[in-house]
């Protein structure tokens, strides 16, 4: 028995569980030594999770030919979202103090910042035009080409993630191999179409996210 | 025989539909606090480490350290961190690259037997046992501020001597311009060894006179306690004007040498990671800014970064008339 809108409660839950386990941590202390250091890299690593499952959803469904998983793609993007503003948001209040020109500088002197705020900012767009409404009034075809964004933004949070490390890049080597997996495999079909023996009936996977979404 | 017909079926028996619907709740409860409880016990298992303790001896003879030590830089009245705090948030990468883990992975790590060699240019090379090293001076308390490359620092209360006392012993060459050090090579005991994540063993070097400088120590103990593991037991290198990698824990050797010596960090990353390696807040890491650092547990950083990490009273005389943004 099919019921996507408890199924997307569920995940809408699940979702929040670590976030609120967060905070729950930090207010009884058990964030360690540094909890600046430890909410950032577990917000960025929430990002990066929720990200890698939002470019799953396409390729897992067509594998498996099992068109509900459409359903959940819109909200793990923007877990995706949440979880990448709340690192900016724990970056720019600590580490940055506040301050708009340090933060500036920072991109501009810092590879590694400068891609995790272009992934960041590739998102802002993906998140505005997440509603059924402007997918309404963006026309399908218009919402698709901007929500392409996702592969760039994604492209810059596995680089910003990558050269982060001191040293020890085996972790973001393994996030590295998965997203570039993900991003080839669209090339892949893209090159050749008839790569799935299972065909989906929907061919154009995102219009039919919306539409199936709007009848809720 | 008598073939009952089988009765209508009861209105009583019938599902009420407030039942069936509160049976669905239900399940539905039962799915939402289960999915919600597997999901939360992953996050809490993937980000968080095992709780440790630290169970390390108390050291005989400390000399305490008081004010009269602060105009040599051997005090400071800041306000200490925590044994926990000190213990819990270790870079030392033979372990795990995750600093809040190695408290965790240390466990089982033992010290004994060790030896440490005194080698290269010196009139009187030896190998000591780690309880004859331990014995070459009574350790004497160094409250030192610590400041990481990385742009946190702490306020440590070390045990230990200047290495200068090791040095006299065995009477360095005059052709001895440098001091290499080298932390212990056993894949075995150091997990991370079996990956190429620096070039292992980990080496760090001094100029002879920042290794006889009386700032620079053999740490063997923290609050008048051994030296845990995670800190770089049973003995590592102080010198607390520099970043932080320059302290090579669980040394195993210490030579003598007319050539200025590798050191590991810069070997990996040489446009990062400099031989001096001197706190310098006007040379900025490729990776950040140096300016200002985080003093833990404080949560901002928001702390002007000093020169010399404070110490320059004392040492900046070593650095006269030398580059310091071209020797970072």
């Amino acid at each position: 028995m099919k019921d996507p809108r408890f199924d997307k409660f569920i995940l809408l839950s699940n979702g929040l569980v670590p976030f609120i386990l967060l905070l729950w941590d930090a207010r009884h202390h058990r964030l360690g030594t540094n909890p600046v250091e430890f909410a950032l890299h577990a917000t960025g690593m929430l990002a990066l999770i929720f990200l890698t499952l939002t470019l799953t959803i396409t390729p897992l469904r067509k594998f498996t030919g099992w068109n509900y998983l459409s359903h959940f793609r819109r909200m793990l993007g923007l877990f995706a979202f949440f979880y990448a503003s709340l690192h900016f948001t724990i970056y720019f209040i600590f580490q940055q103090n506040k301050s708009v020109a340090a933060a500036m500088l920072d991109v501009l002197n810092r590879s590694f910042i400068l891609f995790g705020m272009t992934a960041l900012i590739l998102m802002v767009p993906l998140a505005a035009t997440s509603t059924n409404w402007s997918i309404r009034k963006l026309g399908a075809e218009p919402w698709k080409k901007i929500h392409k964004l996702v592969y760039w933004s994604a492209g810059a949070a596995g680089l910003h993630y990558l050269k982060f490390p001191k040293a020890d890049t085996r972790l973001p080597l393994i996030f590295g191999g998965i997203l570039v997996s993900l991003l080839g495999y669209r090339l892949l079909v893209k090159r050749f179409p008839n790569l799935h023996c299972r065909r989906p009936q929907p061919v154009t996977p995102i219009p039919s996210v919306s539409l199936s979404d709007a009848k809720h | 025989m008598l073939i009952k017909k089988p009765s209508e079926i009861a209105g009583s028996e019938i599902t009420d539909p407030k039942v069936y619907l509160s049976r669905r709740r239900f399940i539905r409860l039962g799915i939402l606090a289960a999915s919600t409880a597997a999901t939360g016990w992953v996050y809490e298992k993937l980000s968080h480490s095992a709780a440790s303790t630290v169970t390390v001896a108390t050291l005989d003879g400390v000399v305490r350290s008081s004010a009269s030590g602060r105009a040599s830089g051997f005090w400071t009245d800041e306000p200490q961190n925590s044994l926990q705090e000190i213990t819990h948030y270790n870079n030392f990468y033979e372990f795990s690259s995750d600093k809040n883990e190695v408290a965790d992975l240390v466990q089982g790590f033992s010290t004994r037997p060790w030896t440490v060699s005194v080698e290269g240019l010196v009139r009187r090379p030896k190998v000591f046992d780690i309880d004859e090293l331990l014995k070459i001076s009574p350790p004497e308390e160094r409250v030192y501020r610590m400041r990481c490359v990385e742009g946190w620092s702490m306020v440590i209360p070390w045990d230990g001597f200047s290495l200068s006392k090791l040095l006299d012993r065995v009477e360095p060459y005059s052709a001895a311009r440098f001091v290499q050090f080298q932390t212990l090579m056993d894949p075995g005991r150091l997990p991370n060894q079996h990956w190429h994540l620096l070039p292992w063993p980990y080496v760090e070097g001094l100029r002879m006179d920042e290794a006889m400088h009386p700032l620079t120590i053999l740490a063997t103990g923290i609050y008048g306690r051994e030296l845990p593991v995670q800190d770089g037991a049973p003995v590592r290198l102080i010198v607390p004007w520099k970043y932080g990698f320059k302290g090579a824990k669980s040394l195993v050797s210490i030579k003598v040498t007319s050539v200025q010596p590798a050191n590991t960090w810069s070997v990996a990353a040489p446009e990062e990671y400099g031989f001096y390696a001197n706190v310098n807040p006007n040379v900025p890491h490729p990776r950040w800014s140096q300016a200002m650092e985080q003093r833990l547990p404080g949560l901002f950083k928001d702390r002007p970064t000093l020169m010399f990490n404070g110490y320059g009273e004392q040492v900046a005389g070593l650095y006269a008339g030398m580059d310091l943004k071209a020797n970072f």
